[in-house]
């Protein structure tokens, strides 16, 4: 297949599952045996199209001169699809056991919006140019309002307004104002590699212009717009998996990624330094959202709070501005997303097994679901940066950019986070094998989760291993 | 034939008014308004191509006699672009109004409602179409007089139409006044009355501060005219209290009339350069403008009254609208066309789907759409995009609005104006997820009324959200016709 049909099939499938899900609403066999297939299909073609050099733009319509919806595949936006696409059919397997495991209601709904929102992410990953992004972002804001409002009580609809009143009022107030301001200074929208803003504009505006870009992109979830994301929680795990591996953060911190790379150009950021404050913000947004971490009981809080601390390696890894600390983000992209959404599926899989939430409560549980606990070890050591798993790679180049730029405080920053991570996640897992069992789990026999919630954790966890020792084809050169 | 057309857009529904007035019957008067406002629709937009094609402005002159002697009708690239608005607006809402008059209003009147209704277009297309200022007044009377009588026909469901409309009636004839009094000072000064021969004449006279003096009480006057902060409070108990039919026409098309007028006259007549025009006058108005956006959105989020709520929310529209006429540029100005154009669609979307509800349950508060999402989801479906058209959401014509209006603050160097302006629009989000939440989040409480839609409580409002939808998606074509209006007014250079 042409790279143009590649496109067109990423941006299609996932409507098209959508479009069958609602077909299908009183079969729910099929409804789900389809949305799985579409899913394979789509990951197959996101395989296909990393492994393919990088195509030309194809643009899909014109809103007005100068503001057209094109798709320019380019390494980071093939790796983002690769992410999404290959993620979404193992999502969508676990997404059939939890909901039915758990009875969830509404689930034409939810897989309908499911499927909108890879669709979103497609077209986020895929795109040629800022306005392409920014209408995909939005489509991504409001396609997943539904799924974390689902469960339609009070608790979730306060979550939905954060959810939305944090991403909505962020995206148009502050990434639009930088938008039409890139497009004002330079004329243009489109991302070339090697950045359009140089010789544009004063290098004394180029800092707050980034600030626009980095607060404007609420779902990259650097503090203090990390709020929604902890609110969310209260949707179900499935939920859980999307937002914080498959598609929303991933999204925010791809944006911000691609944004330094092809808008302000990593050259240009460094030579003028205006990335410097951000690195120290999010440093910052690293060592504080560890800590909050560690002071959750709660699961998912707790996980949630280390996906913001996650994020800011990857917001580091762009405002550091040298060529490794970018690839170390991007594989980071990657290996957080392997990595978090087996923590998240083990936290659902535990859920539907036997409704616990607090770590607390999970003293020994590890004996009860050594599946489940082996595959959250792996995940877990993945995160903090553990060979031979994928988060060990995304360190090291980071590191490495951070040394090529001078930021020896930096190294502090990530070595202490290390530590953090190892701490609050280290701790779930002891708790489970080691820990004297509390009381409802002593005499338990060993109990896991269904068979479809249990074969996505296991291959996810998996992936985390292969990342480690694949890691050639995921290093991407942005020169300078 | 051909040539006839820019006068016998206005003449067709100046002529059916009386005529409705004597028509008795079922329907008879709707049957002529909806014909009337449809051959309206047609001409302008027949008239719109027309102009397209040709090289300059169509000009037909009233009785034969040329200008100055006579008066002038001239279709320009501007009015061309603000006719369609006007009579496609009143045709849609015509089609909406069979169901909503017979809901709202006694039946004994119906022939005098389409008179009004006939009467209040015939002036706002007037308004559009004339090259001559005192036909201007002539029509502006005309439209306001009958939209008084429009907005006092509600009292049959709430009494409070009558000050409502007692109010609007003082501050339009106030308005009016104004105008007229500016429009003396430039008769005396010039001794003409025809557009163009104006913004001749005025260019020779010797004493600025007389004609300063005639602009202040023009602008004043239309300020009013179109609610602009803070001379908006005639509009939002008219809009409210009117009848649902007469609420959607007059928040799509009435204050766009006035803001059309305004920059015929500030930039046709005066023109930019015009003594430090583009800096006091400028400065003002987006100084009123930001300070309506904000006026007008946070009155919203506070707003139950769902027709009250999009009222506050029209205040904040006209002070973008306000802010793109303040940038005194090409781009703004062509901003305010798209805004005057795009807000025209998603308020009319707005008003007729409120309508459908208003004329079922008489007042649609808040709570009378709990839980109405499951019961009227395609009604409700029309409030939620013509909401997310409102904060201005990618791939609806409020996103395309937006970009221009920033746009042409940041090629001005406005910057904070712009930082404003986005705040602004983000906070329109509060007031729409309010419904959004009510709608679709509560459940409908138990003893309410069971809220009923059928294709023509919704095909109305559809049409509307379809174009809205369409002019965000496809909005090359009114980006250009914008432009070419705004070139009618303002060099390229600036």
């Amino acid at each position: 297949m042409g790279v143009d049909m590649l496109i067109i099939a990423l941006l299609g499938l996932p409507l098209l599952a959508s479009a069958l899900v609602l077909l299908l609403h009183d079969r729910p066999n099929l409804r789900d045996g389809q949305a799985l297939l579409i899913g394979l299909v789509t990951a197959a073609c996101a395989i296909q199209l990393y492994g393919t050099p990088n195509g030309e733009t194809v643009t899909l319509l014109s809103l007005a001169a100068g503001l057209d919806i094109s798709f320019t595949p380019e390494p980071l936006g093939k790796l983002f699809a690769l992410v999404a696409g290959v993620l979404w059919p193992v999502a969508t397997l676990y997404t059939i056991g939890y909901m039915r495991g758990a009875g969830e209601k509404n689930h034409t709904r939810f897989m309908f919006f499911y499927a909108i929102a890879i669709h979103a992410a497609m077209g986020i990953a895929l795109s040629g140019n800022l306005l392409t992004l920014f209408v995909f972002y939005e489509i991504l804001t409001f396609s997943t309002y539904p799924l974390v409002t689902h469960k339609g009580t009070a608790e979730a609809m306060q979550a939905g307004r954060v959810y939305l009143g944090i991403l909505v009022a962020s995206s148009v107030v502050f990434l639009l104002f930088g938008i039409l301001s890139v497009w004002v200074l330079t004329g243009t929208l489109d991302f070339e590699s090697g950045g359009i803003l140089a010789g544009h504009i004063d290098p004394f505006y180029v800092p707050f212009l980034l600030g626009l870009f980095a607060f404007g992109i609420g779902k990259a979830a650097l503090m203090p717009l990390h709020r929604w994301l902890p609110a969310a929680m209260v949707a179900p795990t499935p939920v859980s998996a999307l937002l914080h591996a498959v598609a929303v953060v991933k999204a925010g911190v791809f944006t911000v990624l691609k944004v330094a790379v092809y808008i302000f150009g990593i050259d240009f950021l460094r030579e003028t330094g205006s990335s410097d404050w951000l690195v120290w913000v999010a440093s910052f947004s690293i060592l504080a959202a560890s800590v909050v971490a560690m002071s959750k009981t709660n699961l998912k809080a707790r996980l949630a709070y280390s996906t913001v601390s996650q994020l800011g390696y990857i917001v580091l890894g762009a405002a550091l501005a040298t060529s490794l600390a970018a690839s170390g983000a991007a594989m980071h992209i990657a290996a957080h997303a392997a990595g978090k959404i087996t923590l998240f599926f083990c936290a659902g899989a535990i859920y539907v097994a036997h409704h616990l939430t607090d770590i607390k409560d999970m003293n020994g549980l590890g004996r009860v679901m050594p599946v489940t606990y082996t595959a959250f070890a792996f995940g877990a050591l993945s995160i903090i940066g553990v060979p031979p798993l994928a988060g060990a790679w995304s360190k090291v180049m980071l590191m490495g950019g951070a040394l090529d730029n001078g930021h020896m405080l930096v190294l502090g920053v990530l070595m202490v986070s290390s530590l953090l991570n190892l701490v609050y996640l280290g701790e779930i897992v002891l708790r489970g094998f080691f820990a004297k069992p509390t009381h409802g789990l002593k005499s338990q026999a060993v109990q896991e989760a269904p068979l479809y919630m249990l074969l996505p954790l296991c291959l996810t966890a998996l992936m985390s291993v292969v990342l480690f020792f694949a890691v050639d084809m995921f290093i991407l050169d942005f020169g300078g | 034939m051909m040539q006839h057309l820019p006068v016998l857009q206005v003449l067709l529904p100046l002529l059916g008014a009386p005529l409705a007035a004597l028509l008795r019957g079922r329907d008879m008067a709707w049957g002529l308004a909806l014909l009337l406002t449809g051959a309206a629709f047609l001409i302008s937009a027949v008239l719109f191509s027309l102009q397209y094609q040709a090289d300059g402005p169509l000009i037909y002159d009233l009785g034969g006699w040329p200008a100055p002697l006579g008066i002038v009708y001239v279709i320009d690239a501007a009015s061309a672009l603000v006719l369609p608005v006007v009579s496609g607006l009143a045709f849609v809402a015509t089609i909406a109004a069979r169901r909503l008059v017979e809901a709202e209003i006694d039946a004994r009147d119906h022939a005098l409602f389409y008179a009004a209704w006939l009467l209040t277009i015939a002036g706002m297309l007037g308004q559009v179409t004339t090259g001559d200022a005192f036909n201007i007044f002539v029509f502006l009377e005309i439209s306001s007089l009958s939209a008084y009588a429009l907005v006092a026909m509600g009292a049959g469901r709430d009494r409070r139409a009558l000050p409502a409309a007692f109010n609007y009636l003082i501050l339009g004839t106030v308005g009016a006044t104004f105008y007229v009094i500016g429009l003396g000072l430039l008769y005396m000064l010039t001794g003409t009355l025809n557009l163009m021969d104006l913004s001749e004449r005025l260019a020779e006279v010797e004493s600025a501060r007389a004609a300063f003096t005639a602009l202040a009480f023009i602008a004043l006057g239309l300020f009013l005219k179109m609610a602009l902060f803070p001379l908006h409070f005639w509009l939002v108990p008219a809009y409210a209290y009117a009848p649902s039919a007469v609420s959607a026409l007059m928040a799509a098309t009435a204050t766009k009339v006035s803001v059309y007028v305004l920059i015929r006259l500030m930039f046709g007549v005066f023109g930019v350069e015009f003594n430090g025009l583009a800096d006091a006058i400028g400065l003002l108005i987006l100084t009123l403008g930001i300070a309506g956006a904000f006026a007008g959105t946070l009155a919203a989020i506070l707003e139950t009254d769902l027709k009250k709520l999009f009222a506050q929310s029209s205040i904040a529209q006209l002070g973008y609208m306000a802010i793109g006429i303040g940038a005194m540029s090409l781009t703004g100005l062509a901003a305010a066309f798209i805004h005057l154009f795009n807000h025209a669609l998603m308020k009319g979307a707005l008003f007729l789907a409120i309508g459908a509800i208003a004329a079922q349950v008489g007042r649609a508060s808040m709570q009378s759409i709990e839980g109405a999402g499951r019961q009227i989801p395609i009604t409700m479906t029309a409030i939620l995009v013509g909401g997310l058209a409102l904060i201005g959401v990618p791939l609806t014509a409020g996103f395309i609005s937006k970009v221009y209006l920033v746009r042409a603050l940041l090629e001005q160097n406005f910057w904070l104006l712009a930082g404003l302006t986005f705040i602004s629009s983000a906070l329109a989000l509060a007031y729409v997820w309010k419904i959004i939440e009510a709608a679709w989040l509560k459940e409908r409480p138990a003893g309410a009324p069971v809220l009923l839609e059928t294709p023509a409580h919704y095909v109305p409002a559809w049409l509307m959200v379809l174009a809205t939808i369409g002019f965000g998606i496809f909005a090359g074509p009114l980006v250009d016709a914008a432009y070419a209006a705004a070139a009618v007014f303002i060099g390229e250079g600036r």
